[in-house]
């Protein structure tokens, strides 16, 4: 039997809970309304056209998660922007627009002939690689996130139950879709590091998406998202020092399972109130 | 001799709630109504009637500011449409809204406070006692604490009525507020409107339920691509108005049609 605390006397491992507990909350509680809007695609090409971002910021050796989130926010309102211009469905906007960003981080990335380990991270994750300055950015764009979510809560809860009688009472929808579209470019952004760009969209989504099987109400959806996202990240990171696995791997694997396990509950709890 | 003056309205000196002339409106390029005009005084209570298409919906949006017309001029509470958005409240179809979401009544019902509040802040306590006493008028005091998921269709409605209640608007726009509804709740549902309008609150109405009309409303628009008559609820005993505004559809006197409804 392993000693469960052990690895918490290496720093990297303390900067990786740390970490992946912050993505956690970002990811969760922007997840609700990637969930409760079907933005489950969006979320992943968001996640993808960041990629050209990073990439970008290593050639130019800035902070990758900086390169990140102007290439995540960017996308996400060129994707808002083409849909509504062009009369393409929205679907279609997004499949153009984050292929070419993808298209534009490969071309980079193959170009590239050293160092490529730590874009690896970029794309696979690298929790356990988080400096401590890219801890400051991800706290400090994690704060910004739940911040700007909290000052808007009801008015996007309005606006995505009732867009109509919404718009009718005088919110500006456009600019709360907007701001929903940055705000989930962000949570990607810092996210990447983490579990990166392949796996990102399972942090907004499983959680949530979990969530939605239990919750009646938006309290218990959240509470329950963030509960199953900061417990899959603890979980992941724990599994993935023991198993020596990619840390994005571990955690996303831990959530998918605890979204297994509430479904197949659920699915007998239903059969067996239905068999009564 | 005194000029003919409509019950429910007041002094013809006030500027009109609603003011239209000459409007033409629809959707992508397509004209849906045409040359409307129409002058709406405080606390009226008209009815919009016609088939489905005929421009209920239209009129009613461009009066909310959802919808710009093409050419015309719109006034509401004495701006442009849109405006004076916190001073009226909108119940969309119902269908246009996600029933699915994992909200409570109460909680729908804050929504018609939301554009009132302030960033970040919750629901305050008048807020939650608008929203109580706005639930107790349309008699779903008990929903309060229901999921949206498990309500009927005729319940839905009083919830959304209950919203637009909320705001306490001196304008209501209502489309459709009785589909699904089943008759008795449909009948006290155009009471409370009726008392509403008698409040001061002026109320336009989209309704496909002529013999409620024919009860509950003074005033009536019959529409197809646009206003084919407006007038008392004996229009719509005309069979002239009525051929204009159904087209084939609807050769039986509206009587037959209450009956049906009431069957």
């Amino acid at each position: 039997m392993p000693d469960v605390l052990e690895p918490l006397q290496y720093a990297f491992v303390q900067r990786a809970l740390l970490a992946a507990v912050l993505v956690a909350l970002v990811c969760a509680s922007v997840g609700v309304f990637v969930v409760l809007r079907g933005l489950a695609f969006l979320g992943d090409a968001i996640a993808h056209a960041a990629f050209p971002g990073v990439v970008i910021a290593f050639l130019m050796k800035i902070n990758i998660v900086i390169g990140g989130s102007i290439a995540a926010v960017v996308s996400a309102l060129a994707i808002g922007a083409v849909a509504r211009r062009s009369g393409l469905k929205e679907d279609t906007a997004i499949g153009v627009v984050f292929s070419g960003m993808f298209a534009v981080g490969i071309v980079l990335f193959s170009s590239i002939r050293t160092y490529t380990g730590d874009l690896l991270g970029v794309l696979f994750g690298d929790v356990l690689g988080v400096a401590a300055d890219q801890l400051v950015i991800a706290g400090l764009t994690a704060a910004v996130v739940l911040l700007m979510l909290g000052l808007v809560w009801r008015p996007l809860v309005f606006v995505s139950f009732d867009p109509i009688g919404a718009a009718a009472a005088g919110l500006n929808t456009l600019r709360y879709d907007t701001l929903l579209l940055g705000l989930i470019g962000l949570a990607i952004a810092v996210s990447v590091q983490i579990v990166g760009v392949v796996l990102v969209v399972a942090m907004l989504v499983t959680p949530a998406a979990t969530a939605r099987l239990l919750a009646q109400d938006l309290r218990a959806l959240v509470v329950t998202a963030l509960v199953v996202a900061v417990g899959s990240s603890i979980a992941g990171i724990w599994l993935s020092y023991y198993v020596n696995a990619a840390s994005g791997g571990t955690i996303v694997l831990v959530a998918t399972a605890i979204f297994g396990l509430v479904w197949t509950g659920r699915s007998v709890m239903r059969s067996r109130v239905a068999a009564r | 001799m005194p000029a003919p003056a409509r019950v429910s309205a007041l002094p013809v000196s006030e500027p009109p709630v609603i003011e239209l002339r000459g409007v033409r409106a629809g959707y992508d390029g397509r004209t849906v109504i045409d040359d409307v005009d129409l002058t709406v005084r405080r606390g009226e209570l008209i009815a919009l009637v016609g088939a489905n298409g005929a421009g209920k919906s239209t009129l009613l949006k461009i009066i909310v500011g959802l919808l710009r017309p093409y050419e015309g001029s719109v006034n509401v509470l004495g701006s442009a449409p849109g405006a004076s958005a916190r001073r009226l409240a909108y119940l969309p179809q119902a269908e246009t809204v996600h029933w699915d979401y994992p909200l409570r009544v109460e909680d729908v019902v804050l929504m018609g406070r939301v554009a009132h509040a302030a960033p970040g802040r919750g629901p305050s306590s008048s807020d939650r006692s608008a929203a109580r006493t706005a639930l107790g008028r349309v008699e779903a005091g008990d929903l309060a604490r229901r999921p949206i998921q498990a309500l009927s269709g005729g319940q839905r409605q009083r919830v959304l009525l209950a919203r637009t209640l909320a705001s306490d608007p001196e304008l209501m726009l209502l489309d459709e507020p009785a589909t699904g509804v089943d008759p008795t709740t449909e009948e006290h549902l155009m009471a409370i409107l009726a008392e509403l309008a008698a409040n001061g609150r002026t109320i336009l109405v989209a309704t496909h339920d002529l013999a409620g009309v024919m009860a509950h409303f003074p005033r009536v628009l019959a529409m197809n691509g646009g206003i084919v008559a407006d007038g008392d609820a004996s229009i719509l005993r005309d069979d002239a108005i009525l051929r204009r505004t159904y087209g084939g559809h609807r050769t039986a006197s509206p009587q037959l049609v209450a009956d049906e409804h009431h069957a």
